[in-house]
């Protein structure tokens, strides 16, 4: 078929459909590349840079770098994890989480990656931000210390819901997520109903009064590490 | 709901079409017009062109020139980059401060004056330097400061503040500034005489494709620091399929101690106008955007007048030079701000009125760029470089320069040495040759390429700055033996983190830790390892960051480590025994928990 492209990840030969991007075609062969910001509802972003990974030598996000013919891709070597650990460190000192108090705990994918790395501290000093929470809407809250700006509620919020409740707003290390109204969540027309509630890899934004319902140990991320779903494929 | 702000908004949408992509232009006119792009003012605007409020919110936030709060009817920016530190903007700081009685981030009391920093505004040749609402004030003094305020105090117009006038057309009736163009070293290429229409009339006699092989064969490459051959980039977009296809100028020129651009839009705006023109006809595109930045308004009355008499003159329109079928105009965009707007897709960003946010690639902006067409983005001095190839042919310019960068490139030269200002050079001039040029004396280090680019010590004077060797967009730092590296690699690093999107982490995050650990260092707290940290941190940073700034932002570190590596060493304390961090300062680390308790700890 003419459409089929061959190429390898780390030696091992893996087919794609042109078009796919190097995350879905090794998602489809059961090889797992860690990943925070992508989505496979959604359109990719290209922001985490956890998915980093070499092509043909070259540094690329395998969530938005398309495959081609032949092509050469390095997944898990010492240098690349080296630099997805320093990623992940990097998001845990730049907001301020606190695992054993959070809702998410177990269920959190900036938590479950940082074990699959085996990250006991980030090696990098925490940066401590000040940042706002919004408890005003009556269903759903944001606790921006958990905030990973990654940018799934806002494509979500868009492209699923049509609703455009989340932006970002500010640059650099001040970016943060802002709400559809003057200041408060409670203001738009979020829903707890919308998907852009159910997408955040976080304990960022959550909905009300059903945190901690599942117990310990029947949680996503408590027996098998996070990609474990893909890698059985 | 006030009415007029309301009324205003309705005719500022209405003159840009109601058209969202315009809201660069929108935004600014409110910016300009109330102060600020007030909470009221952006649902209005968000109305007005049927978006989402918080879309407004978004784009008003990323800019440096647009803000949220009031400003004063005056605001002033003193440029603080290392070159005005060097020169004294110290003094100039304190003086404004003392007169205004306000800190720099503050408005007066009486909301008529805004007192604010901003990195390089291109007048590194005639720093210390400000930018006083759009009027620029050069070589400024702590005297000149106190002056300055006291005459605003009387009268808040900025204009009036303008002294003896520039030389060329810095002193043209639509400019009015006081800068001057520093030309030191005219070329044959850029700063030569040539008649409007010599280039695009030879262009429109041959075959577009005639026209990409000729700037192929001058072995043409970008003048914006990258380097890419143009005629390739041209090829690409000429190829890809779409109707509609666009020619954007990048005038944004950010990188610090690069000013080159500056003096081109002052004295050969027509020769880049040429040159969008020429393109425009060899990748089949009608419309020419040139983007601006924001620090550059004051020329931009200057270039409309410059398009004007295109116009007039038949060499922008319909049929441009009597070619049937050939129409090609140019319009300008301002930026408002953001260094990350020189980056080609974070350009395209900030023209199609969004943040100013870089794109994924691919697609490239060659296969979808502006307003997802077909798109060619390339730098002033470029367009100025492809118009002379068309005139003289392409041996003509492939003679000039070295190897694998044929033809001349100009450089802005600053810092330590006697005549700072622009030198047209041939490609492959050795950087001693342009310390002796510029007059610089008792070099000991000189950063080719500005903050992005490297810090060179006196063993590589000797190397020639091409693209396969020294490459730079233009910027020429000149620094002598009593400037500390590592106080302007913190200046460089500080720039980065103030101007990064903040889009991906690598970036945000690792330029802000980056920092802290030279801060450390600076301060004494060197720790053994430090230099280890900084160099693995720089590289995930420039492999994993997701466009050319976070690629290039720890080089300021980088480049200093390789070159300098001594003056680090010489800061960093040896460990200190049983494995105690040298660095830790308990008394300091104790000092707030002693005053919650009210007693001291009893740690000596
Ligand atoms: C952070 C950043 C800032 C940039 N700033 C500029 C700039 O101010 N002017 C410019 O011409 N190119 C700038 N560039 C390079 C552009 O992305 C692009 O390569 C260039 O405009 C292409 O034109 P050229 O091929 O004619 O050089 C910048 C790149 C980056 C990554
Ligand atoms: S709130 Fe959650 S989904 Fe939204 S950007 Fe932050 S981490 Fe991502
Ligand atoms: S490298 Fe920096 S400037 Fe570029 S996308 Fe990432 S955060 Fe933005
Ligand atoms: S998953 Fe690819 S950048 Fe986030
Ligand atoms: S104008 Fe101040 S450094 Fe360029």
């Amino acid at each position: 078929m003419s459409n089929t492209i061959t190429f390898t990840i780390d030696g091992v030969e893996v087919t794609g459909q042109s078009g796919q991007t190097i995350m879905e075609a090794a998602d489809a062969a059961g090889i797992y590349i860690p990943r925070l910001c992508a989505l496979e509802e959604l359109a990719p972003h290209g922001s985490c840079r956890v998915c980093t990974v070499m092509v043909n030598g070259r540094p690329q996000a395998a969530c938005t770098q398309p495959i081609a013919e032949g092509m050469v891709v390095e997944n898990e070597t010492e240098q690349l994890l080296a630099i997805r650990r320093d990623i992940i460190d990097m998001l845990f000192v730049e907001g301020n989480h606190f695992c054993m108090f959070c809702e998410k705990s177990g269920n959190c994918e900036l938590q479950a990656l940082a074990y699959r790395f085996g990250i006991a501290a980030p090696r990098f000093p925490y940066l401590f931000p000040k940042r706002d929470i919004d408890a005003t809407h009556p269903d759903i809250f944001i606790d921006r210390n958990r905030c990973i700006l990654c940018g799934r509620c806002v494509r979500a919020s868009r492209d699923i819901d049509g609703k455009n409740v989340f932006e970002f707003v500010g640059r650099g290390f001040d970016k943060r997520v802002a709400v559809n109204a003057e200041a408060n969540l409670a203001d738009t027309d979020a829903a707890v109903t919308d998907e852009a509630v159910n997408v955040c890899p976080t304990g960022a934004l959550l909905k009300k009064r059903v945190g901690y319902a599942i117990p310990v140990g029947q949680r996503k991320y408590d027996h098998k590490p996070i990609g474990s779903d893909i890698e059985k494929k | 709901m006030s009415e007029t702000l309301a009324s205003a908004i309705r005719e500022i949408a209405q003159a840009c079409g109601n058209d969202r992509s315009r809201m660069m232009d929108i935004v600014e006119a409110v910016q300009a017009k109330f102060g600020c792009v007030s909470s009221e003012a952006m649902d209005l605007i968000a109305k007005q062109v049927s978006t989402h409020r918080v879309e407004v919110e978004s784009v008003v936030s990323f800019y440096a020139f647009l803000s949220e709060q009031p400003k004063g009817k005056v605001v002033i920016r003193l440029c603080d980059d290392i070159i005005d530190e060097m020169k004294g903007s110290e003094s100039v700081a304190e003086a404004f401060r003392q007169e205004l009685g306000i800190d720099f981030g503050q408005t007066t009391p009486d909301g008529v004056i805004t007192l604010e920093k901003t990195p390089c505004i291109g007048m590194c040749d005639q720093a210390p330097a400000a930018l006083i609402n759009n009027e620029v004030i050069t070589y400024l003094s702590g005297d000149m400061a106190r002056e300055i305020v006291r005459k605003l105090k009387k009268d808040p117009d900025p204009k009036k503040l303008i002294g003896r006038l520039g030389d060329g057309n810095n002193a043209h009736d639509l400019v009015r500034s006081m800068v001057h163009n520093n030309i030191r070293l005219a070329g044959e290429v850029v700063f030569s005489t040539m008649a409007s229409g010599a280039g695009l009339k030879n262009a429109l006699a041959m075959t577009p494709q005639e026209v990409i092989r000729d700037v192929k064969t001058a072995r043409l490459r970008g003048r914006g620091g990258a380097g890419f051959p143009t005629g390739m980039k041209w090829d690409f977009t000429r190829q890809a399929p779409g109707d509609k296809k666009y020619v954007l100028c990048n005038a944004d020129e950010g990188e610090p101690g690069t000013f080159k651009d500056r003096v081109i839009l002052t004295e050969k705006a027509d020769m880049m106008f040429e040159g969008m023109a020429v393109a425009g006809y060899a990748i089949g595109a009608d419309t020419g955007v040139v983007y601006l930045r924001g620090e550059y308004a004051y020329l931009r009355a200057l270039l409309e007048d410059a398009l004007a008499k295109r116009r007039n003159a038949g060499l922008l329109g319909n049929d441009v030079m009597g070619k049937k079928g050939f129409r090609f105009d140019i319009r300008i965009q301002m930026g408002a701000g953001a260094y990350i707007c020189g980056e080609e897709t974070a350009l395209i960003s900030s023209c199609e009125g969004l943040r100013g946010d870089p794109k994924n690639r691919p697609p490239f902006p060659a296969q979808k760029g502006y307003l997802g067409c077909p798109t060619v983005v390339n730098n002033v001095e470029t367009f100025c470089k492809v118009a002379r190839i068309l005139e003289h042919g392409p041996g003509w310019f492939a003679k000039m320069g070295s190897e694998g960068s044929s033809g001349t490139k100009l450089l802005s030269i600053s810092g330590d040495c006697a005549k700072p200002g622009v030198y047209e050079v041939p490609f492959g001039i050795k950087v001693r040759e342009v310390l002796d040029l510029c007059g610089a004396e008792d070099t000991a280090a000189v950063q080719v390429g500005g903050p992005s680019g490297q810090m060179i010590g006196m063993n590589q004077f000797g190397d020639p700055i091409c693209y396969e060797h020294l490459a730079t967009g233009g910027s020429v730092m000149v620094f002598n033996s009593s400037r500390d590296v590592l106080k302007i690699a913190r200046k460089f690093m500080e720039f980065f983190v103030e101007e990064s999107c903040g889009f991906c982490t690598p970036c945000r995050v690792g330029n802000v830790l980056l920092k802290e650990k030279l801060d450390d260092i600076i301060n004494g707290k060197g720790a053994a390892g430090d230099l280890d940290y900084l160099e693995s941190l720089g590289a995930t940073v420039k492999a994993a960051s997701r466009c050319g700034l976070g690629q290039t932002s720890p080089n300021p570190i980088v480049t200093t480590i390789k070159n300098f590596r001594s003056a680090y060493e010489a800061k960093i304390k040896a460990p200190a025994e049983e494995g105690l961090q040298p660095t830790f300062d308990i008394h300091a680390a104790l000092s707030t928990a002693e005053s919650i308790a009210g007693r001291k700890s009893v740690h000596t």
